[in-house]
This record gives C-alpha cells, sequence and structure tokens, in this order.
C-alpha cells in the first residue's frame, strides 16, 4: 500500500508544480524539478498521468528529457521497483544494465524482476512519436532531422505546420529542405490561389509517395451526381499527368514485388524440396519423414539460441551445420535401421517412414511440450530493405532466397566434384555394376541418405525463422516438397530448382486474382494435367496409388 | 492433397492412441466415483492448443477432489485423446458415454470437432461443456457454450475499433473454414449495417497453416494507405499466425498505422511467439492473464503449482473450463444427482464469478454472460487491457445482424423449450441446423 500513497503524493506535488508555470520556466533548478515530477507521473499507473507525463516531458526543454522520451517509446524505461525511481535499462544476460533516467549515472545490474516496465498503449505511442519527431527538428544530425520531418508529416495539424514553416526559414541542409518543402506542398493543394495549387503539383509529380498518390487520386475523384468534385480544370488535368506519370512507375514496382515474393516462396519450396531430391529424387526411396528432419533443424536452431541467448545471430549460423549434423545422423540412423531393409519395396517404405514420423513427432511433443516455441530472428534478419516509398523487400525473405542458393550450389557441387558425389551417381544408375566395379553400396547408401537429410535439416534452420517451430512443422511442407520434386522430375537437382522458383512464382501470380486458396489449388490442378500429359519421370504409379 | 495426408495420418495415430485407450479404460479406482470426461486431442494439430485444457481439467477434478469430492463421492476423469480427427470426436464420445457411462464431458475445440460431436450427444442425451469461442447460430439442449459468442467477443472488438480507434477501413482476414467465415459474415452485416461502404471492407481467407503472408501483407499496406484509418479483423486459425505476425512486422506494418485484432490469439499462442513485432496489436477475450484480481492470482498460482511450471500461462478458453466445471459442480449439488436431465434443467440460472471480476450466469440459450476485455500484446507476451465493458454481457446464440437468424432465438426453458425457436412464425425447427 504504501508506494501508491507516495505515488499519489508525489502527483500532487506535480500537479502543485504544474500551477506554477512561471516560476518553472524562468528557474534552472525548478526545470530539474519539472523534469523529477513529470518522471514519477511517468510512472503512474493510469495511461491518463502517463500522456500528462509525456508533454510535461516534451515541454521541459530539457536535452534529458529526449532521452527519457527516447527509452519510453523504445521499451527500455523501467520502474526500480525497491528504490519507485525511472531507470533506463539496457537487456543483457544477467538482466538489465541499469542507468539512472534522470542523469545517466550508471546503477549496476539488475535481475529482471527487480524492475518493472514502463507500458504503453498506442495512442501514447502515436502522440509519443509525434512529440519525438518536434523535439528532434532542432537535432545537429541531418538524418534525425529528416526523421523528425517524416514523423511530423505522418499525422500533419496546424501546430505541425508552423513548426515545418519555421524550420524551412532556418533550415540550411538541402535535403532537408526537400522533405519539408515536400509536406508543405502537399499542404499547398488546399489553397485558393490557382498558381500556388499548379506550383505545389509541379513539386509534388516527382516524390511520389503514398499520401501524394492519395491526395492525387482524391483530385480525380467524382461526387453522386457524377460532378468532378474539384472544380479547377486545369488542376485537375495536371493532376491526372501527375498521376500516369506515378502510376507507370507503381506497376513496374508492382511487377518487382510480384516476383520477389514469388523467388522466395520458391526459395523455401527448393530448401524443403532439395534434400528429398537427393533421397526420392536419386535414391528412390518414399521417405515420408522427411518434414519431420526439417522439424529437427528448427529444434535446433531453437535450442541454439537457448544456449547463446545474447546471441542471436551467431546461434543461428551455428545452427546450420548442427542441424545438418543432427538431422544426418538421425537420418542414417532410419536408413540403417528400417529403410536398407526395405530397398526395392516403395509402399513399405513408405508406410514405414510414414510411422518414424509420428514417433519423431511424438517424441518432440514430450521432450518439448506440444506448444510452439519461440525463435527469435536477429536484427540483421527483421525489417525490410525499404528501396523507395512503393518498393520494400523484406530482409528475412532476401537472406533465404541467397541461403537456398547457395545450399543449391554446393550440393551440385558436392554431387559434381567429389568422391561421394560420384559414387552416389553411380549407384543410382546401376547399382549392381557400381558393386561390381567396388563401390561399397551400402555405406553409399547411408551416406546419400544422411546427405538429403542432412540438407533437410538445414532447411529447417531456414523455416524457423518464417514459421511455427512446433511438432506439426514438418506436415506442413511434406507434400510440398514431394509436389516440386515430382515436378521438377525425380533424379534433377536442376529440376527442383526450376520447378520450386516457377511453382513459386505462379503461385504469387495467381494470389492476388483468385485469393489463396484457389491459387493452391489451382497450381495443384495444373500440376495435375502437367502429369497427365508428361508422366515421364514424374512421381511413380505406385506412389500415386497410395496417394490417392 | 495436403489434407488427404492430414486425414491419412490422423486415422493412423487414432488408431494407435485408441488402442493405448482400451487399456487405461478399463482400469477403475476402487469405490463408486463419478466419471468426468474430457474430450480434448493430444496428438496431431491441435493438441497445440487442447492439451492445456485436458490438464486444466485433470486441475479442476483434483481441486474438487480436494475439497471431498461431490455428492460424498470422488470424481473420475476419464481422459480419451480424439487425436484432431474430426469423425473420431463422434466416437470417443459415444464411448464415454455408453461405455464409460460419464455424467458429462468437457472438451472440443474447433467448431467441426463440436459439430461431429453434436448428432451423438444428443441422441445419447449427454452433457458438453464447450469451453472455446465460436460463431454461434447454433444452441443444442445437451451443449452448454462457456466460450464467447460473436456478441461478445467479435461485435464489442469491432465497436472498439470504430469508436476508440476511428477506423474507417476494414480487412476481415480469416482461415478457410466456419468460425471465420460466419463470424466474417456476421461482422460484414454489422459494419454495413453502421453505414460502412462496401468499398472500405476486404475480405481475405487463408488455408489452414497458411505460411507464405508475403502478398496479402502487402495487399494489407496498400489497403490501408487510401489515408482512412485501416484495421485489421483477424480470425486467423492459431498456427497460420505467426508468420502472419512476423510478415507485417518485417514489411514495416506497425500497430500505430494499421492495428490487428486477434480472435484466437492468446497468452499460450503468445507463448511460442518472438513478441518484439506484435507489441500494440490488440485481442479481444473474456479474460486475460494480466488481470489484476485476487480470484485469478489464486487461480494461476494453482495453475503453475499444479503444472509444475512457475511460467506457464494461462488462457482464456482456461476461465471457461473452470467456469463451466464450477458451474456443473453447484449444479449437480442443487439437484443432488448427476443425472443429464436433471443437470440440464438445474443449470440454468446459476451463477459463478469470472475470474476478471463479475458473475457469470448461464442462461437458457445455454450461454454464459461474460465481461468483454480488449488488450494491447506487450512484449512479455501478456496483455494491457486499453478497454473493457462496463459489466457482462449475456451471450447471444443466434445474431441479430443476419437476416436469416433475426427472429431466432434459443430458450431452454419452459414454456419455448427450443435452440432453434422463430419468434415470428412462434414455431421451434427442432435440432435442425444448418
Amino acid at each position: 500500500m504504501k508506494p501508491i500513497f507516495f505515488r499519489h503524493y508525489v502527483c500532487l506535488m506535480a500537479i502543485g508544480l504544474l500551477l506554477l508555470p512561471g516560476l518553472v520556466l524562468s528557474d534552472e533548478n525548478l526545470s530539474q524539478d519539472t523534469l523529477t515530477a513529470a518522471m514519477s507521473k511517468l510512472n503512474a499507473a493510469y495511461m491518463t498521468e502517463r500522456s500528462a507525463a509525456i508533454e510535461q516531458l516534451a515541454a521541459a526543454q530539457e536535452p534529458r528529457a529526449i532521452v527519457i522520451l527516447q527509452a519510453l517509446l523504445e521499451g527500455h524505461l523501467f520502474n526500480l521497483i525497491a528504490e519507485n525511481k525511472l531507470v533506463i535499462g539496457a537487456e543483457i544476460e544477467a538482466g538489465y544494465k541499469l542507468s539512472d533516467a534522470k542523469n545517466g549515472q550508471d546503477l549496476g545490474i539488475v535481475a529482471r524482476e527487480a524492475t518493472q516496465k514502463i507500458n504503453l498503449n498506442n495512442a501514447l505511442r502515436v502522440s509519443l512519436r509525434k512529440t519525438l519527431g518536434r523535439l528532434e527538428l532542432n537535432a545537429s544530425e541531418v538524418k534525425v532531422r529528416i526523421h523528425a520531418v517524416q514523423a511530423i508529416a505522418k499525422d500533419i495539424d496546424p501546430e505541425g505546420l508552423v513548426l515545418l514553416h519555421a524550420q524551412l526559414s532556418t533550415e540550411k541542409d538541402r535535403s532537408v529542405q526537400d522533405e519539408i518543402k515536400l509536406v508543405l506542398g502537399l499542404e499547398q493543394l488546399n489553397s485558393t490561389d490557382k498558381p500556388q495549387r499548379l506550383a505545389a503539383l509541379a513539386l509534388l509529380k516527382d516524390h511520389a509517395s503514398p499520401a501524394v498518390v492519395n491526395r492525387l487520386n482524391a483530385l480525380q475523384e467524382k461526387d453522386a451526381t457524377g460532378q468532378f468534385v474539384e472544380t479547377d480544370a486545369d488542376v485537375r488535368n495536371s493532376a491526372k499527368t501527375a498521376l500516369i506519370n506515378i502510376n507507370s512507375k507503381l506497376r513496374v514496382y508492382a511487377a518487382i514485388e510480384t516476383v520477389f515474393f514469388g523467388l522466395s516462396l520458391g526459395a523455401v519450396l527448393v530448401l524443403a524440396a532439395i534434400g528429398l531430391a537427393i533421397t526420392f529424387g536419386v535414391m528412390g526411396v518414399i521417405n515420408m519423414a522427411h518434414g519431420e528432419l526439417m522439424m529437427l533443424g528448427a529444434y535446433t536452431t531453437y535450442v541454439m539460441q537457448q544456449l547463446l541467448p545474447d546471441y542471436l545471430g551467431l546461434a543461428l549460423l551455428l545452427s546450420i551445420p548442427a542441424a545438418f549434423m543432427i538431422s544426418a545422423l538421425v537420418g542414417i540412423l532410419i536408413e540403417r535401421g528400417i529403410i536398407r531393409f526395405l530397398y526395392g519395396r516403395p509402399l513399405e517404405t513408405l508406410l514405414a517412414t510414414f510411422g518414424v514420423s509420428l514417433v519423431l513427432q511424438q517424441t518432440v511433443r514430450s521432450i518439448f511440450s506440444p506448444l510452439n516455441r519461440s525463435v527469435a530472428s536477429p536484427e540483421w534478419m527483421s525489417g525490410a530493405w525499404q528501396i523507395n516509398d512503393f518498393l520494400a523487400l523484406t530482409w528475412n525473405r532476401f537472406y533465404i532466397l541467397v541461403f537456398c542458393l547457395l545450399v543449391f550450389t554446393l550440393l551440385l557441387q558436392i554431387l559434381k566434384r567429389t568422391r561421394l558425389g560420384l559414387e552416389v551417381r553411380a549407384v543410382a544408375q546401376n547399382r549392381n555394376m557400381a558393386k561390381a566395379m567396388g563401390i561399397p553400396t551400402a555405406r553409399v547408401d547411408a551416406l546419400t541418405f544422411g546427405l538429403g537429410s542432412g540438407i533437410a535439416g538445414v532447411a529447417g534452420v531456414a523455416l524457423s525463422q518464417i514459421t511455427n517451430v512446433g511438432p506439426n512443422l514438418g506436415q506442413a511442407y511434406i507434400v510440398d516438397s514431394f509436389m516440386v520434386v515430382v515436378f521438377g522430375g525425380v533424379g534433377n537437382l536442376w529440376g527442383t530448382l526450376l520447378a520450386g522458383f516457377s511453382l513459386g512464382i505462379a503461385n504469387k501470380l495467381l494470389e492476388p486474382l483468385a485469393g489463396a486458396v484457389l491459387a493452391k489449388i489451382l497450381v495443384l490442378v495444373f500440376i495435375i494435367l502437367f502429369i497427365q500429359k508428361r508422366p515421364r519421370g514424374l512421381f511413380p504409379q505406385k506412389g500415386r496409388a497410395v496417394e490417392g | 492433397m495436403n489434407k488427404l495426408t492430414v486425414m491419412f495420418r490422423n486415422t493412423l495415430v487414432a488408431g494407435f492412441m485408441s488402442a493405448l485407450t482400451c487399456f487405461s479404460g478399463s482400469v477403475n479406482a476402487e469405490g463408486e466415483t463419478i466419471k468426468v470426461g474430457v474430450l480434448h486431442s493430444l496428438s496431431g494439430t491441435m493438441a497445440i492448443s487442447e492439451t492445456t485444457l485436458k490438464d486444466t481439467m485433470l486441475m479442476l477434478i483434483d481441486e474438487q477432489n480436494k475439497k471431498g469430492g461431490l455428492l460424498g463421492k470422488k470424481l473420475e476423469a476419464v481422459v480419451v485423446d480424439p487425436a484432431s480427427n474430426w469423425p473420431l470426436f463422434a466416437e470417443k464420445t459415444r464411448e464415454l458415454i455408453s461405455k464409460d457411462k460419464v455424467a458429462a464431458i468437457f472438451g472440443c475445440w474447433t467448431s467441426v470437432s463440436r459439430k461431429s460431436v453434436l448428432p451423438v450427444i444428443e441422441e445419447l442425451n449427454g452433457l458438453l461443456f464447450y469451453p472455446v469461442q465460436y460463431e454461434g447460430e447454433e444452441s443444442s439442449k445437451n451443449v452448454f457454450y462457456t466460450g464467447a459468442a460473436p456478441n461478445q467477443q467479435a461485435i464489442p472488438a469491432v465497436d472498439y475499433l470504430m469508436n476508440d480507434l476511428k477506423t474507417k477501413r476494414w480487412v476481415l482476414a480469416g482461415t478457410d473454414y466456419v468460425y471465420p467465415r460466419t463470424t466474417n459474415k456476421i461482422l460484414e452485416a454489422y459494419l454495413l449495417s453502421k453505414g460502412v461502404a462496401k468499398k472500405d471492407i476486404m475480405i481475405n481467407y487463408t488455408p489452414f497453416g497458411h505460411s507464405d503472408w508475403q502478398s496479402i501483407v502487402a495487399d494489407i499496406k496498400k489497403f490501408g494507405s487510401a489515408g482512412k484509418k485501416t484495421a485489421v479483423v483477424s480470425t486467423i486459425n492459431g498456427d497460420a499466425n505467426i508468420p502472419f505476425y512476423k510478415e507485417l512486422g518485417n514489411q514495416g506494418v506497425s500497430a500505430e498505422q494499421i492495428p490487428v485484432i486477434a480472435f484466437s490469439v492468446g497468452e499460450e499462442e503468445l507463448s511460442g511467439m518472438d513478441t518484439k513485432p506484435l507489441v500494440g496489436h490488440l485481442a479481444a477475450w473474456n479474460y486475460f492473464m494480466s488481470v489484476d484480481s485476487t480470484k485469478n492470482a489464486t487461480f494461476i498460482k494453482q495453475w503453475q503449482e499444479y503444472i509444475k511450471n512457475p511460467k506457464r500461462v494461462t488462457n482464456d478458453p482456461m476461465e471457461a473450463h473452470y467456469i463451466g466445471f464450477n458451474m456443473w459442480v453447484k449444479a449437480v449439488e442443487k439437484t443432488g444427482s448427476t443425472d443429464p436431465a436433471k443437470v440440464q434443467a438445474a443449470i440454468i440460472g446459476i451463477e459463478f464469478p469470472n475470474l476478471t471480476g463479475g458473475m457469470a450466469k448461464m442462461l437458457p440459450n445455454h450461454h454464459i454472460s461474460k465481461p468483454v476485455l480488449i488488450g494491447e500484446i506487450q512484449d512479455n507476451g501478456q496483455f494491457l487491457t486499453v478497454w473493457q465493458t462496463n459489466k457482462v454481457v449475456d451471450g447471444d446464440a443466434w445474431s441479430d445482424f443476419l437476416p436469416e437468424s433475426k427472429a431466432i432465438i434459443a430458450d431452454w426453458t419452459a414454456p419455448i423449450n427450443c435452440g432453434n425457436y422463430n419468434t415470428k412464425t412462434k414455431k421451434c425447427a427442432g435440432q435442425n441446423y444448418k
């Protein structure tokens, strides 16, 4: 109970201080007091008080206020429970490394439980961003100022306009000036002076942004009676030419985006299928546990991250060889323990590996619980590569695309240039002949299966970055993997690559037109028709009979 | 093809598991006990959500036994595993009622599993307590719906977005099955009735377990950049949510620009996600673990001790089971018998306190009254309540916003005694569900 009383008491004091604005602004010491008062208010339980505190901090004219607000927005501002004091915390392994919010003094390290985060809701976050934007307009770095202008422009109001006008008259840097002019240009379109509006249009037509496009579109709108809302024909036409210009650019961006989406979906498909292309394509083993080998790879990533919680990126990179080893080992065990007794009996292999997949799933369920595990993405894999206002490519997809091509190249080289690759190809082409030449076929079988399984594990690492890590992870991909291998032609790695990418792109082209559900069906129908036309080298008859 | 394999798998799992349960079923405790059926998937795709509810039921039964059981007898849980296989839910129900003679069944998660249990439970006149939020348009004599009906979750959520966040454009995104389809139909009718133009509503369905959200998120982004405040109402099913939120985060769609309000994302789902990109997105439920009340704190402590994991979370369907179980206990005590027919009559009007404050009451339409809470996701995987109803909301079985169910009510008390009664024609359509 005591801290609450204390809190109320401090709040009362804060309100009392607010009532003396003249004094607060005139005296250096009192300005410090506003800071203290606002800070204790920030610590209060109610969002309304927090909102008032933010405004107070913003008005305090203190450089420290910006630091505090920034920390608040990023979620680094905490209440140190024992001392009821605001602190800024940086996350480290042992807990938080604290510094005093008021003066930046180092306060050492405390456990996570000793602090309580200062929460925000969306409304507060929006207003905080705006407030910070205004404060940062005076920053010395150009980048920060541009960011500030953009933050203000997001939710423009008269107050913001006045600020931007003032800034424009004192601003020295060209890029910041341009940024401000763009925001003001949008505003000028609303004026009544025709030349000014046309000038604004001329400026805007070279600076395509969603806001500009919306504004230009609005100028083309008709009201309910079919009359143009915008009465000035010159302005309308000028806006129209600008729009045509922008729209043609937008179409190009949209096409690039679709191709990228398709390629990245394709990359996931290829990664999932490429291990199968080895075990199924080269060896002819229908391995229904392929998906579960990917799942093991994903869980390896999870375990790796638990072991190295502070080095997410490193953990992810280390997971790649670790996942390869674990999945390859399990793969070899499956091959030695079960599959080798079933060569030449695809139906039994299918059922046996299917049983293995269930065993693996339930094992994971027993060890890690049936709940999904959370695998975090390292900083460099989150967010997007913002090429311009309309085109952004997400980093995680981009890396997975690159990773997929790397794995593919590596695998191709292994098969082409190493002794193992030579032996694998020899056994695949003619087992008896290879045996006669002195190739230990049993060992080659085990290693080949291990290689395919290891690649599945590596694919699991990639999947952990885009989807759930749970016992059902493999199920979602097994059918797609077979589809890609069959479509590409069994036994052909290039075919798998091509099939994955073309299915990905086809899917993404159809999705906006037909919806995700129908797009998937259409792709499947296409594959069925394709198999009818070209059954050779595709899914063998026996396999399909089981599936159907 | 996908579905086929899943079904194929499920049947195999099911066969295996039912062989197991055959053994466990025959081991009976000495003396006379009251048997309670627990019908939740412990394997297959739904195990992720349903296993927790099985544990919750075991905890509640354990707790009741510590208090001396019921009517002087011990309670005994009969746990079966329908293995996420919808037809198996019906078979297991039959087994529980005919063979094990359970007094009541607590179970099901997906609507399709409930629909599959429905004919069996009605034929054998059993009792089912269904703890998950669902699409409504149903009221069975034998089922008690302790989760939220659309008017206890979806409609208040939309009201919040419309009034408090001033949302003008709407994306209704869902997984392609009965719950999202019906909920979105109700929501669309509701939005249109509130004067939202058809072009300001975008409806999108995706397959189960959809993992490639790139183009859909890009579409939502485009739809939301038209200068009007846009929000996404998500009925996306559990597993597909993680890639969805990840994609939102990566494409830079923040909760401040385009908030997503979800009806299927709770504390348990969040515990398996990297919550950083989700902060600020919303969820509508009738219970949050973060609600500060003595009852809730006791419940959480009890749960974490029972499951021996101090970090384990609680969620809304768990509370629904907690309320449903205690209501059943009260009804049995009131009538002095576990006979389903007597309990059905006795349970209507029974009250039991919610964990979040207020009283839950079993209504004549077999739904309960609940408070509605809207929370923003925090980075610790908990919700910060940003809005809540000032009193409990009565569950409405038949939506008032769909023209075909507007005149229909459910009332299981005399003289109507019907789950599907047309107030205009004064006729009962019987147990005739579409």
